[in-house]
């Protein structure tokens, strides 16, 4: 096993600092957001005298304190800093109060009186569609016929699929701090997924240049997309009262603020209308998909378009139709989180599936087989997109066989006949996932290295570490591209004075897109050390081995060389030689990925580098008294490329599924009628504990198709989310065992989350001769 | 730019005084820092009155005392803004992520004195009088890593880091635990960390690794780290106080002088009034002093649960003799709440979804209740009067819970569903207590439940029901029917009103096929798809 990164040490003792834990900034002022407690309504007078007055405060800040833009946003400028004349949802920040401890500023808070007008609000999917209330242009992607096959098709279904919010629940909640500096300048330490983008945001809203900006960030306690753009407005609000009092200003939001104010996962409601050959195969999808992108744009419409993209998840499906349009109600914009849509599209297409096996009496992993991409004939995407397919299926013939699928099938099949009250499922699905931003332009990397004349590195690159293992890989891309130690080189943290205009850490690319620029900075100072060590050693340049911390000539192999070896010295010596030849000893890196692109307008195009798949097998047992289930074994198999870091993809793999799993189990986004959230705290939102994780979880790397990506490596962040899926097919397996009349019964209709009462109330439905009266 | 440094503006608290013994070992540049500003500060509170009475606790092996901050001061704000200790770290301030846990050195009674990991997050201060205490700074160091830092290390068992000293904390207490001896203790232990991030399967493997790796002789933990005797506190800061009498008289002297106090134990629920509410509180009498609420004791057949025993140590206890109790304990709060929280705090809050009141009313329990002039027994089923409402008068508290044995031959069972099954509050609830004869006639039967009305209670008219008929599933099923005429249950968060009183009727169904089969009275499931497992 290699050396584990410092960073582990650091979680493992306290050490590592996050915002809240910087303690060398002495005494920063501490701001409070005033927020809306209506979904909608006119503001029509705000009174901060009393507040001003409170002992402690030092600012009370409306929308006219901002000298610059005073409006914010990811893509559109579409949402007020602080709100002057309404709010759009209850929680948007209309003051801040900055006061010299968190009491007195909550207190100078609570002082400040607003005056509302209500308005009729918009509160879900359904009433923003009767409103005609949407955000942005709808996302259309067509190839061949849908009505001739469909209308033709031996088998025709037609339904709705509704999957739900997901809170982000990164254990440490929003934080900025912001210290300002001489001649107007701003520093901002953020927890943020999105230097560049606090950076951006923080100039426009002080109005001032973005160099006068800097934005760093050493680490993130979990992002998962919900600091993509959404750290942006609180690290404005920090630099603009850091701006306004002449003091560092921390905002750090407590779990309830967090979660009242800020997005989650697009809840999705998806129509379709669906025909199948006889023998499974499926003809013609028609699919009109509905997000709630909450009251401002932010990231919507990308996430819709990634939705309407994996709606073929892993199948080749010849005539479709698909159009999809993000509602704007009055709820926190939703934003960027963990599959970004991908999870939404593919659920669409396996709840089809799982429902037309049921129909068609085809074992559903036969009929999701028949399906898969495959031959030349079948290997197109809907948007046009080859992909060469052949090892999907080679993927999941090997995942059915290690995990014994049709045995243990039929060993639930004879469980189930058995037993009364506890039923067990089985399911498998597979994954194919598309790695690059869609929007082509964000698709690049940035790294900027220094080594020292002692033979030290500094490691920059555009990319932030927040849980994902960024910082692991990238020293080790970097050590290997140098041919030094791990233990020399130091990741420093992401700013944006060393790598400017980077991309957001997201789109499960940021070892891909950072990883080349590193590699290719190694590679310029490698060539140059290399001329060094050529005149050093007495040897040919081209000869040179980097390795180790140390620079052989042929033959020099192992540490010391030897009196039978070529000459060689160590790396430490070259870079000293090279401070003394007055050789350059910093380079930058960047890199951009190839060959993407696409129309949006046309709904055609290659906006995909690569494709990430892999597949799992579930399987649950459910309790039919109560609709409590367990997960009894899970087994993944997954493509990871030539993994740059085994433990690091392993841990991706399987807190990926596990995050996943909360979205389709026990996570359950509630707003009341008035569009207050109403599970604001752990207390009532609950993501999955350690007795949700299967104590049989088998994660087994595939070995795929060779990958364009850095050292043969393929991305890992988002992929293994969606792996999660089969646990919804294993749960349609266990429920629909209770069929008591297969042919009078409505198809499962199994939308997310498939809480305890809603398995509970979809067994009571197959129940029908026991339970007419289950409705809930 | 306006630059005011000058001008710092003091805060309204007013300052912290913190003064310890033994140099730090391992100081930083942050919380040097701080040092030097409390040792400033401290001038300027010398002549306060509460700087007479401070705080006294030790901290990561160093002797600590503070005065100047109020009594319902966390443990967790006093770690991070006033000891410069930021590696213990806030998710969400209501204890329910674990991410602040921190290790207090408690007496147990059978195991002597032991680690036991908390959350400071509802920890109040002033309760921490006389105790020990480690946070994650005094675990180890890059330098020299604790063994339980190595094997999450080893295992990959960070991601983000967020969580992570939290997570160290739990498998601190794990490591000297002499009880993980059961699968279902291994994830009983971890409940109350939430990760993000890993998917748990690396944290998990670390904690097998270390647990109970580190458990000696409990005499040998005693005497390296001597808890003192609590002693009285009378703590104040301004016009708040916090008393622990040591003496019954203190005790009603401090009750009847401050007409205003709040008694507190555990504090678990009380946190969660400053955390979430921001309540400050005039007097709280901490009631830790007094052993005789802490005893535990089997006598004629009834089982006598002192009001602040701990719940890790009631689960502990009933787990042999009253497995029904143990089980229901399984799934309450995580480790570090029952690790704090009591068995009176549970009861006497009242709340609809105390899961230890069904298990009180369906074993036919009685609750002592003492005051200064005299001492009652209430049954359980009067104790509880109305949403959060109890039967206890002005001047009185709760003494004890009387739970009788059941006989054997008495069917006994007590199930919980959740959204979750860990750490989660009730959507139902409910305990079942029912005398069969020989005959196969329902002689006598207790069904309770909680989260279908506004208090927990029996259900009476399925007690009639049952009551002299056979005891089969058409009486059962029958009974159970009557649910629906006794409870009009709410919809909420956690379940709809058709969920609970479905779940209601299927619980009782289901305890009547477990009594069928010998598997339900076997230890306490590791895994299970429920607590009702027929």
């Amino acid at each position: 096993m290699k050396t584990p990164d410092a960073n582990a040490w650091r979680h493992c003792n306290g050490s590592a600092v996050y915002v809240d834990d910087i303690r060398w900034v002495r005494d920063p002022l501490v701001a409070y957001p005033v927020v809306s407690p209506h979904a909608h309504a006119d503001i029509l007078e705000v009174d901060t005298v009393s507040a001003s007055g409170l002992a402690g405060v030092h600012a009370v800040l409306l929308a006219d304190a901002i000298p610059g833009s005073p409006a914010i946003g990811a893509v559109t400028a579409d949402e007020a800093l602080l709100a002057h004349d309404r709010v759009h949802y209850c929680g948007q920040i209309v003051a801040l109060v900055v006061g010299d401890a968190p009491d007195t500023a909550r207190a100078g808070a609570e002082a400040v009186c607003v005056r509302y007008r209500q308005l009729d609000a918009v509160l879900d999917i359904e009433a923003a569609i009767a409103a005609g209330s949407f955000h942005g242009t709808p996302h259309r992607i067509r190839r061949g016929d849908v009505d001739h096959p469909l209308d033709r098709a031996p088998l025709r279904i037609r339904g709705t699929v509704h999957s739900q919010g997901q809170d982000h629940f990164y254990l440490e909640t929003h934080a900025a701090l912001a210290i300002p500096g001489e001649g107007g300048e701003m520093t901002v330490y953020a927890s943020t997924q999105h230097p560049t983008g606090v950076q951006t945001t923080v100039a426009a809203v002080l109005g001032i240049p973005r160099h006068l900006v800097r934005c760093e960030v050493t680490r993130v306690g979990g992002g998962f997309g919900g600091k993509e753009t959404q750290a942006q407005g609180y690290a404005a609000l920090a630099a603009l009262a850091a701006q306004h009092t002449g003091r560092p200003v921390k905002l750090r939001l407590d779990r309830e603020q967090d979660m009242s104010q800020t997005g989650k996962r697009h809840p999705f409601r998806s129509h379709y209308d669906a025909g199948f050959h006889s023998d499974g195969r499926l003809l013609a999808l028609r699919v009109r998909a509905y997000s709630d992108g909450g009251w401002s744009t932010d990231l919507s419409e990308a996430v819709l378009d990634r939705a309407l993209l994996h709606l073929d998840n892993a199948y080749h499906l010849p005539n479709v139709d698909f159009e999809g349009r993000v509602c704007r109600t009055n709820l926190p914009s939703n934003t960027a989180f963990r599959g970004f849509g991908g999870p939404q599209g593919m659920l669409v297409i396996e709840r089809i599936l799982d429902r037309a096996a049921q129909e068609l009496d085809i074992e559903p992993s036969l009929l999701r087989r028949r399906n898969l991409y495959g031959d030349p004939s079948r290997n197109t995407t809907p948007y046009g997109q080859r992909f060469a397919a052949d090892h999907l299926i080679r993927l999941w013939d090997e995942l059915r066989s290690i995990s014994s699928f049709t045995q243990r099938r039929s060993e639930i099949e004879a469980f189930n006949s058995d037993s009364r009250f506890i039923r067990r499922g089985i399911g498998i699905t597979p994954v194919k996932f598309g790695i690059s931003f869609t929007t082509a332009s964000l698709n690049h990397g940035g790294a900027f290295l220094i080594v020292y004349a002692d033979g030290s590195v500094q490691l920059n690159h555009g990319g932030v570490e927040m849980g994902q293992g960024l910082r692991d890989k990238m020293v080790t891309i970097c050590a290997q591209g140098l041919g030094v130690t791990r233990d020399s080189v130091r990741p420093m943290p992401t700013s944006t004075d060393k790598i400017p205009n980077t991309p957001p850490t997201a789109a499960s690319s940021g070892s891909d897109l950072n990883g080349a620029a590193v590699a290719q900075a190694c590679g310029k100072i490698r060539s140059r050390l290399a001329t060094v060590a050529a005149q050093l050693l007495g040897v040919e340049a081209a000869s040179l081995k980097f390795a180790g911390g140390r620079v052989m000539s042929p033959g020099a192999d192992g540490a010391h060389g030897g009196p039978h070896g070529g000459p060689q010295c160590s790396f430490a010596d070259v870079a000293a030689q090279a401070w003394r030849q007055r050789v350059p000893l910093s380079a930058v890196g960047s890199y951009a990925t190839p060959g993407i692109a696409y129309d949006r307008e046309r709904g055609r195009g290659t906006p995909f580098h690569y494709f990430a798949c892999g597949a799992a097998v579930a399987e649950v047992e459910v309790n039919g008294l109560t609709g409590e289930y367990a997960l009894r074994r899970i087994d993944i198999l997954h493509d990871v490329g030539k993994s740059v870091a085994d433990e690091v993809d392993r841990g991706q793999i399987e807190g990926g599924f596990i995050q996943a799993l909360g979205w389709i189990s026990c996570e359950d986004v509630r707003f009341d009628d008035a569009g207050r959230l109403l599970t604001r705290g752990p207390s009532t939102y609950k993501i999955p504990t350690i007795g949700d994780v299967p104590t049989d979880f088998r994660v087994t790397f595939f070995d795929g198709p060779p990958s364009p990506a850095i050292l043969g490596s393929k991305a890992v962040g988002e992929p293994p989310y969606m792996l999660a899926l089969s646990v919804v097919s294993a749960l349609h397996h266990a429920i629909t065992s209770w069929d008591e009349s297969a042919t009078d019964l409505p198809p499962l209709a199994l939308d997310l989350p498939c809480s305890p009462q809603a398995v509970l109330c979809a067994i009571e439905h197959r129940k029908v001769t026991s339970n007419p009266d289950a409705s809930a | 730019m306006r630059r005011s440094y000058g001008d710092v503006r003091r805060r309204p608290s007013g300052g912290c005084e913190v003064a310890r013994r033994r140099a730090w070992s391992s100081i930083t540049a942050a919380n040097y820092g701080l040092w030097v500003a409390s040792r400033a500060t401290l001038r300027a509170v010398a002549v306060h009155p509460s700087a007479a009475h401070p705080i006294q606790f030790e901290l990561n092996g160093a002797a600590t005392a503070v005065s100047g901050l109020p009594p319902t001061t966390t443990l967790l704000a006093y770690l991070r803004e006033h000891a410069g200790l930021v590696g213990t770290r806030e998710g969400c301030a209501e204890g329910d992520c674990g991410a602040c846990s921190i290790a207090i050195l408690e007496i147990d009674p059978d195991l002597g004195s032991s680690w036991r990991t908390v959350n400071a997050c509802l920890i109040l201060l002033p309760t921490v009088h006389g105790k020990t205490i480690r946070t994650i700074e005094g675990v180890g160091s890059t330098e020299s890593p604790h063994c339980v830092q190595e094997a999450l290390v080893r295992h990959h068992g960070s991601q983000c880091g967020y969580c992570t000293p939290g997570v160290v904390m739990s498998l601190f207490e794990a490591h000297h635990r002499t009880d993980l001896d059961e699968a279902w203790k291994f994830d009983d232990q971890l409940c109350g960390n939430l990760c993000r991030c890993t998917g748990y399967r690396s944290i998990r493997a670390a904690l097998h690794e270390i647990a109970g790796r580190g458990a000696r002789n409990p005499t040998e933990v005693q005497n390296e780290h001597k808890p003192r005797t609590p002693g009285d506190v009378h703590y104040t800061h301004n016009n708040e106080r916090f008393i622990r009498p040591q003496r019954w008289s203190q005790l009603w002297e401090a009750m009847d002088t401050y007409t205003d106090h709040t008694l507190v134990a555990g504090g678990t629920d009380l946190g969660l009034e400053v955390t979430k509410k921001h309540r400050r509180f005039p007097c709280l009498i901490g009631l830790d002093g007094l052993a005789e609420l802490s005893q535990l004791s089997w006598r004629d057949g009834t089982f006598r649960v002192g009001a602040t025993v701990r719940l890790s140590v009631l689960e502990r206890a009933a787990s042999e003799r009253l497995p029904m109790l143990a089980r229901m304990l399984r799934y309450f709060g995580s480790r570090q709440i029952k690790n704090r929280a009591t068995a009176g705090g549970n009861l006497c809050h009242a709340s609809p979804v105390g899961d230890l009141a069904p298990v009180v009313l369906a074993l036919g329990g009685a609750l002592l209740l003492r005051s200064r002039e005299s001492e009652r027994r209430v049954k359980a089923e009067d104790f509880f009067i109305g949403y959060r409402k109890t039967a206890l008068r002005i001047g009185e508290l709760l003494v004890a819970i009387e739970l009788p044995l059941p006989a054997p031959g008495v069917h006994v069972g007590a199930y919980k569903v959740s959204k979750r099954r860990e750490l989660d509050i009730s959507t139902t609830s409910a305990a079942f207590w029912v005398e069969v004869e020989r005959s196969g006639i329902v002689a006598r039967a207790r069904i309770a439940f909680g989260g279908l009305a506004r208090t927990p209670r029996r259900a009476h008219r399925v007690e009639t029901a049952l009551t002299g008929t056979p005891w089969c599933e058409t009486g059962v099923v029958a009974a159970a029917a009557q649910l629906a005429h006794e409870f009009t249950p709410v919809d909420d968060v956690r379940g709809s009103a058709w969920y609970r009183l479905k779940l209601a009727q299927n619980l009782l169904l289901g305890f009547y096929h477990e009594t069928l089969s010998p598997r339900a009275a076997g230890p306490t499931p590791a895994r299970p798809c429920g607590t009702v497992l027929p």
